[in-house]
């Protein structure tokens, strides 16, 4: 009795060990192959039989990306608009959060409402009239029109991501600054932002990437070539005539760069941010 | 704002001081979100709109030109296969690898290093998720390849441009690309399901299926659901996977609601009857977030 089932767990615990390796294949070789790839000479991509190392290792694709200023331009509009739009959102975000969290006021639970049900507002159906604004105020093709529109997505997550980890630190502090003459305003900023990095790095984080990977509003609300993301920089390479796959590749691992680099740093931070909507 | 001492003055700072914290986001959800609404809203009623206006009444004409179009339907059609199987893909995946990212039959290392390689594919925007799978599914590429040598498919098989698999292609690059919302969710979920539940089943001698079915499914159902509406209002919205992919083809076969009103925005430049079709999604969307919001209520 004892000796099957010490068989049996031995074999529920191979099954499971193969169901992870499954798993993993599943979730890494697709990431794999993007980061090969990039290795590769163009020549190499399609060969037959597929080489799971690339046969000539070659940098020639970052080459490219790297010393072609269009691209460069591409990288430094979306690491640009990322860090004003981040700036903005978590500075308005704070204030509103520390509204929510340390006040009751008429209107509270309505607005709460309204701020949860921007999460979900259709990109696509804000698109036009944002078309509409943005050309009769001449700011077509401009940083602002970017800017503008990323804080009406942004703006919801930070806000409830703050207003979460106001909720968390304990009211007594604010008090004593009251006890003690101060108002609101300096209780905030002497007592509430020192201690919330944790919280403000983590929306931080979040927007950035929200920015980053923004792709519809930038193929929209800019046009020429010096104004162009890196998604839609990548896009522009793939609609050029000879595909230029391993400069693709290489594209695509520069555009994730940020994002797997705060990932791996700071994976606590992002996560955080990234189930943002789903614990509230 | 500098409180001056006496307690009035102190007690009508916490009357105003809140709306005063809120200003700025209410200006950009006032002037950025409620506007807009009421913009799109006002076009779709125009004989046209935005270029070339003409704001005179128009009716329900634009509605009637969209409903009446039957690639609105097939668009309506794929967005619902599109976002119904990822949303069962994503919840199935990320059940089956949080269980097992949560066994105690894996060593601690083995589960941290999965854990963060698991939650890769999220990493991904959704630009460089269509440039991923158009290497891996290109007729030359190397899915193909394996699938021949396994003798699974006899030839090159084109996955975005026949009107036979775009659609399940598209689908699939999505379900790889967002499983693992589901998986961090249930995987913070599963520890905090208590211990005691496991250890009284053990007692009546349950067997794991038991387990699983009737303890922890049932524990893991609040955050099932939640996120399972939020994953659908959000994939209901995919543009840029299907853009890069398929742009919506071969003929209107990956079209969904978002691309087909993305053309008669910017492709036709019909923008009042693309604000039509907008404002139908819009409506979709609202009547899923009331949904969404109250089931988080009734939590």
């Amino acid at each position: 009795m004892a000796r099957r089932n010490t068989r049996r767990e031995k074999l529920i615990t191979l099954a499971l060990h193969l169901g992870l390796a499954a798993g993993l294949f599943f979730a890494a070789f697709p990431i794999y192959w993007m980061l090969a790839s990039s290795f590769k000479t163009n020549g190499e991509i399609f060969a037959l039989p597929p080489t799971i190392l690339p046969r000539v290792f070659t940098l020639e694709a970052y080459a490219a990306i790297l010393t072609d200023p269009v691209k460069l331009r591409f990288f430094f509009n979306s690491y640009l608009v990322a860090a004003v739009v981040t700036i903005l959102t978590v500075v308005i975000a704070l204030l509103a959060a520390y509204g929510f969290s340390r006040f009751n006021f008429r209107g509270k639970a309505a607005l709460s409402t309204l701020i949860i049900s921007t999460q979900t507002l259709p990109p696509i159906t804000l698109l036009i009239p944002f078309f509409g604004l943005v050309v009769s105020y001449g700011l077509f093709d401009t940083y602002a029109a970017l800017v503008l529109t990323y804080l009406v997505f942004t703006l919801p997550y930070a806000i409830l991501l703050l207003t979460g980890y106001l909720n968390t630190l304990p009211r007594d502090l604010d008090e004593a600054v009251a006890v003690d003459g101060g108002s609101s305003w300096t209780a905030l900023w002497r007592v509430i932002v020192p201690i919330s990095v944790p919280g403000i790095v983590a929306t931080s984080v979040y927007t950035f990437l929200l920015c980053w990977n923004e792709f519809l509003f930038a193929l929209t609300l800019t046009k020429s070539t010096d104004m162009r993301t890196v998604p839609i920089g990548i896009q522009l390479l793939m609609g050029q005539h000879a595909f230029e796959w391993n400069q693709m590749m290489a594209m695509s691992v520069l555009g994730s760069l940020p994002l797997l680099v705060i990932y791996l740093i700071a994976q606590r931070y992002f996560l955080a941010g990234m189930a943002a909507g789903s614990v509230k | 704002m500098t409180a001056r001492g006496p307690k009035a003055n102190y007690k009508l700072g916490r009357t105003v001081a809140p709306y005063l914290y809120l200003s700025p986001s209410l200006l950009v959800v006032g002037l950025l979100m409620l506007l807009p609404m009421g913009m799109v809203i006002t076009y779709s009623f125009q004989e046209s709109a935005v270029l070339r206006p003409d704001t005179s009444f128009a009716g329900f004409k634009h509605y009637a030109a969209v409903f009446g179009d039957e690639v609105f339907w097939a668009s309506l059609w794929h967005t619902l296969y599109f976002t119904i199987a990822s949303v069962v893909a994503h919840m199935t995946i990320g059940l089956a690898f949080a269980l097992m990212l949560n066994s105690n039959r894996i060593s601690p290392m083995l589960r941290s290093v999965l854990r963060v390689l698991y939650i890769l594919p999220w990493l991904f925007t959704q630009v460089i998720i269509a440039v991923i799978w158009r290497l891996l599914l290109d007729p030359n590429g190397v899915v193909n390849s394996i699938l021949i040598d396994l003798g699974i498919i006899g030839s090159k098989v084109e996955w975005f441009s026949s009107v036979e698999t775009a659609l399940h292609a598209v689908t699939f690059a999505n379900i790889w690309a967002g499983y693992p919302l589901f998986m961090v969710s249930l995987l913070a979920g599963l520890q905090g399901i208590p211990k005691d539940l496991y250890e009284a089943a053990d007692i009546d001698g349950a067997t794991g299926p038991q387990k699983l079915f009737f303890i922890t499914i049932p524990q893991l159902m609040p955050i099932i659901v939640s996120i399972s509406l939020l994953d659908f209002i959000w994939t209901m919205q995919v543009f840029p996977l299907i853009w890069l992919t398929t742009g919506g083809g071969p003929i209107y076969a990956t079209e969904v609601l978002s691309t087909y009103t993305y053309k008669l925005a910017f492709s036709q430049y019909n923008l009042a009857q693309a604000s039509a079709s907008a404002v139908t999604i819009l409506l979709i969307s609202v009547g899923l977030t009331l949904f969404y919001i109250r089931h988080q209520k009734a939590r």
